[in-house]
């Protein structure tokens, strides 16, 4: 339980500065759900992947592979 | 504050000379003008050797963690922050340490003046508040405060936070400065914006990594840049690799970094590491009203929590 307060603080910081970079708002995403939360887990998972889908494909903090000439 | 100079060489004389201290860390005039460089010395006579004016930016906590022995060091406001944090982060017990507290003025940036004085500076004479430049095209001189370094234009914590003794009296801190100023005009671009913001700023990056070995927080034994298994990121100068490295570096810095401008003072082409660090220190002080190195008997901020902590970005 304690570890997730932590790790708020953590993502807190991250996703500011995820955001910040220039990477979309809309990409990352965080969620507390139990193993006892079905519904929830159901209803996060598609809020995320409508979300993800409605930035469109990352093109951004990818590795483009070196040309070899 | 170059008078601060025999004060400071009393001070080494009689710790080191007494035995309170095996080494004494502190500054001591470059080969050339502008550089004032950090110095261990081990004896009285080399007490001699040390010196201070407005060109001691590097930050002296970073010759703290891992010592034995006791140490005299020299600290004006910011080294005095990373000190406490080496001491929270157990990197130095404060029983070894006699601290010299320097209460600062601010550090020159030396790239402004050159650039002010229209090419390379072949000598620098400071007083109280103006420095005399000599280059190719002859003498100017300079009002200090129009050349300082950024980070000390904006400083609120110039005296030490810890000493043992002092060199002068404590100067009057700065009200009223607006510290985050040029993060407001980032956070207020597009995101396309702020991209192109950053690849911009770290494009003329090396990946020489003197930012990282120039502060006083990055201690670990084995760097996350240097790591082989796993390979964090590439060797080469790839963009992406290059953005991971400031990113993640800056993000290692979050509630420790004082805003002391080692990194920038060390960067060899002049890359604003800052614009990612002072981020992290806008957040933390607006998230969880903290400021890093103020307070020996404090966890650091991602040491802690508090259930109510601000929430609004969990699904
Ligand atoms: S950051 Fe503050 S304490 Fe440090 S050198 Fe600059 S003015 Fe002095
Ligand atoms: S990140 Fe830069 S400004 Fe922050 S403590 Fe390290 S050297 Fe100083
Ligand atoms: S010091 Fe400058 S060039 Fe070297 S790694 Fe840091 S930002 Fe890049």
């Amino acid at each position: 339980m304690e570890g997730n307060y932590y790790a708020r603080r953590k993502f807190a910081l991250l996703k500011n500065l995820l955001e910040y970079i220039g990477i979309e708002p809309g990409r990352l995403h965080f969620s507390w759900i139990s193993s006892a939360e079905s519904t929830k887990f159901q209803r996060v998972a598609k809020e995320v992947s409508d979300a993800v889908q409605a930035v469109g494909p990352a093109n951004k903090l990818i590795k483009e592979l070196a040309e070899v000439a | 504050m170059i008078r601060y100079t025999e004060k400071i060489r009393q001070a080494a004389r009689q710790l080191l000379e007494s035995g309170k201290v095996d080494v004494f860390i502190g500054f001591r005039k470059g080969t050339v003008p502008m550089m004032s460089e950090p110095t261990l010395i081990r004896n009285a006579q080399a007490a001699e050797t040390l010196h201070w004016d407005s060109n001691c930016g590097i930050n002296l906590a970073n010759y703290l963690p891992k010592r034995s022995e006791r140490i005299g060091i020299v600290a004006k406001g910011c080294d005095s922050r990373n000190i406490v944090t080496h001491i929270v982060e157990n990197q130095i017990r404060r029983e070894q340490l006699i601290i010299v507290g320097v209460p600062c003025e601010g550090m020159v940036d030396r790239r402004k003046v050159t650039r002010m004085a229209g090419g390379d500076i072949l000598d620098v004479v400071e007083e109280e508040s103006r420095i005399i430049v000599t280059g190719k095209a002859g003498q100017q001189t300079f009002d200090k405060k129009d050349v300082l370094q950024e980070n000390c234009a904006i400083c609120i914590h110039r005296n030490p936070v810890v000493y043992d003794e002092l060199v002068a009296d404590l100067v009057e801190e700065q009200k009223d400065v607006d510290r985050y100023e040029d993060i407001r005009a980032i956070e207020d671009k597009t995101p396309e914006e702020r991209w192109e913001y950053f690849q911009k700023l770290i494009e003329p990056c090396i990946r020489c990594y003197a930012c990282r070995n120039a502060c006083p927080l990055c201690y670990c034994p084995t760097c996350f840049v240097d790591e082989s298994k796993p390979q964090w990121l590439g060797k080469s100068i790839d963009r992406t690799d290059t953005m991971t490295f400031h990113f993640l570096r800056a993000y290692h810095c979050a509630g420790r970094c004082t805003d002391c401008g080692a990194c920038e003072r060390a960067c060899p082409v002049g890359i604003r590491v800052r614009k990612f660090t002072k981020k992290l220190e806008k957040d933390i002080k607006e998230l969880y009203d903290w400021e890093a190195g103020l307070a020996l008997d404090e966890r650091p901020p991602l040491d802690r929590y508090r259930p109510d902590d601000p929430n609004g970005f969990i699904l």
